[in-house]
């Protein structure tokens, strides 16, 4: 019994830094995530590169879009 | 005829469990995870995320709430990165110092290469990230201040030259810099500016420190200007260095980050810091002993409110109802 405990309180003690280091990396997960939203939401750039044709950025289309031809 | 009970196997396996649930033993990684922030040097990083947040805030692009936070936390990290690598190299003297005795490595709860491993990997980690987050020069900037704090301060200056915290000072310079950098992706006068006020004020601040602190740096044979040169020449540095800080605070204020409300508030601060200064100067040695260095300590505990108050005018600076207020002066509004 006595063994038990000891290994107890060992492992209640270690559970407090195992804890705080999940809360860590959960926070930093979260953290990527929201930072990946923020520049997706932002990125006019990639626009460029979604495989699909634009004639709008097409550097030799756009001039006659806006000429009207 | 006393006789001693031998303690047996099992006796002497919990007395060891015992001590370790007790306070922690060096090298068996039980140290708790307030251990692990201690190591990072908490005060420290709190005031780099200030002047990094000031740095980015009063800066002249706006940035998504997202990314400013997440440059902010990663600019802290390598500041704590820093911080643990300053804890591992500077261990041995750290015992020595009263102010220090209690560090996570000289205490015992963690071993000296756990905390170069978190330093080294969370030097990596926050670069790269802050990279990724805001730009690449505003992580080069990083990977240079915290190469500068662990190794040009803490291996190199720090126990050679009595100029150490002089030199060093610029690590601590960077974060406004860093912020500023984050949010416009160059490096301007402001920027330089506020770099400035903090290397200039870190003399006069650690200084004062040394004054009655002199014990602690003596024993661990730290050069600071106290020990080598002694207080007498360490008190006319402090006049020196805080007279040149006030064309530095005073000139910020000219600049896009002034205006009115700053320039109101620096002038008061270097009125009343010059005045501590000179009073530090003209003090003896027998005054300051009788009295505890009331004045040193009374400096020292300014000092910290003197910069504090100089960013937060910056701040002030930043909202719209100060720039209501500068658009009424030519100078600024022009």
């Amino acid at each position: 019994m006595m063994a038990i405990t000891r290994e107890h309180e060992l492992h209640k003690r270690r559970l407090g830094r195992n804890i705080g280091v999940s809360v860590v990396l959960l926070a930093f997960i979260f953290l990527v995530f929201g930072l990946t939203i923020a520049k997706v939401q932002r990125g006019g750039s990639v626009e460029a590169f979604d495989h699909t044709y634009r004639p709008g950025i097409d550097p030799a289309v756009r001039p006659l879009i806006g000429s009207g031809e | 005829m006393v006789v001693v009970a031998r303690p047996t196997y099992l006796e002497g396996m919990m007395s060891d469990i015992r001590a370790e649930i007790a306070g922690g033993q060096a090298g068996t990684g039980e140290a708790g995870f307030g251990d692990y922030v201690q190591l990072l040097k908490p005060r420290v990083m709190s005031l780099v995320v200030f002047t990094a947040l000031v740095g980015l805030l009063v800066a002249p692009v706006r940035l998504h709430p997202i990314e400013a936070l997440a440059a902010i936390i990663f600019i802290a990290l390598g500041a704590g990165a820093s911080g643990a690598l300053n804890m591992w190299w500077d261990a041995d003297i750290d015992r020595l110092m009263k102010r220090t005795a209690k560090r996570p490595i000289p205490a015992g709860s963690i071993a000296p290469g756990e905390a170069l491993g978190l330093g080294v990997a969370l030097s990596g980690i926050s670069v790269i990230m802050l990279g990724l987050a805001a730009n690449w020069l505003a992580a080069g900037l990083l990977a240079f201040t915290i190469f500068f704090y662990a190794v040009v301060y803490t291996m190199w200056l720090k126990r050679s030259t009595p100029q150490n915290i002089v030199i060093g000072g610029a690590a601590g310079a960077f974060p406004p810099m860093i912020g500023w950098v984050v949010a416009t992706g160059s490096v301007s006068l402001e920027a330089v500016l506020m770099f400035a006020l903090i290397f200039m004020w870190t003399p006069p601040h650690f200084w004062a420190l040394a004054l009655f602190m002199n014990s602690d740096y003596s024993k661990a044979k730290v050069p600071m200007l106290t020990v080598t040169h002694g207080r007498r020449v360490t008190r006319a540095h402090i006049i020196a260095y805080t007279l040149a800080l006030v064309p530095v605070a005073i000139g910020a204020g000219l600049t896009g980050i002034g205006g009115p409300v700053y320039l109101a508030v620096a002038v008061v601060l270097n009125a009343v810091f010059v005045l501590g200064a000179w009073r530090i100067w003209h003090r003896t040695e027998e005054a300051a002993g009788t009295d505890g260095y009331r004045v040193e300590k009374r400096f020292f505990t300014f000092s910290l409110a003197y910069l504090f108050c100089h960013f937060a005018a910056f701040l002030i600076e930043a909202t719209p109802w100060a720039a209501a207020l500068r658009a009424q002066f030519s100078f600024w509004g022009a």
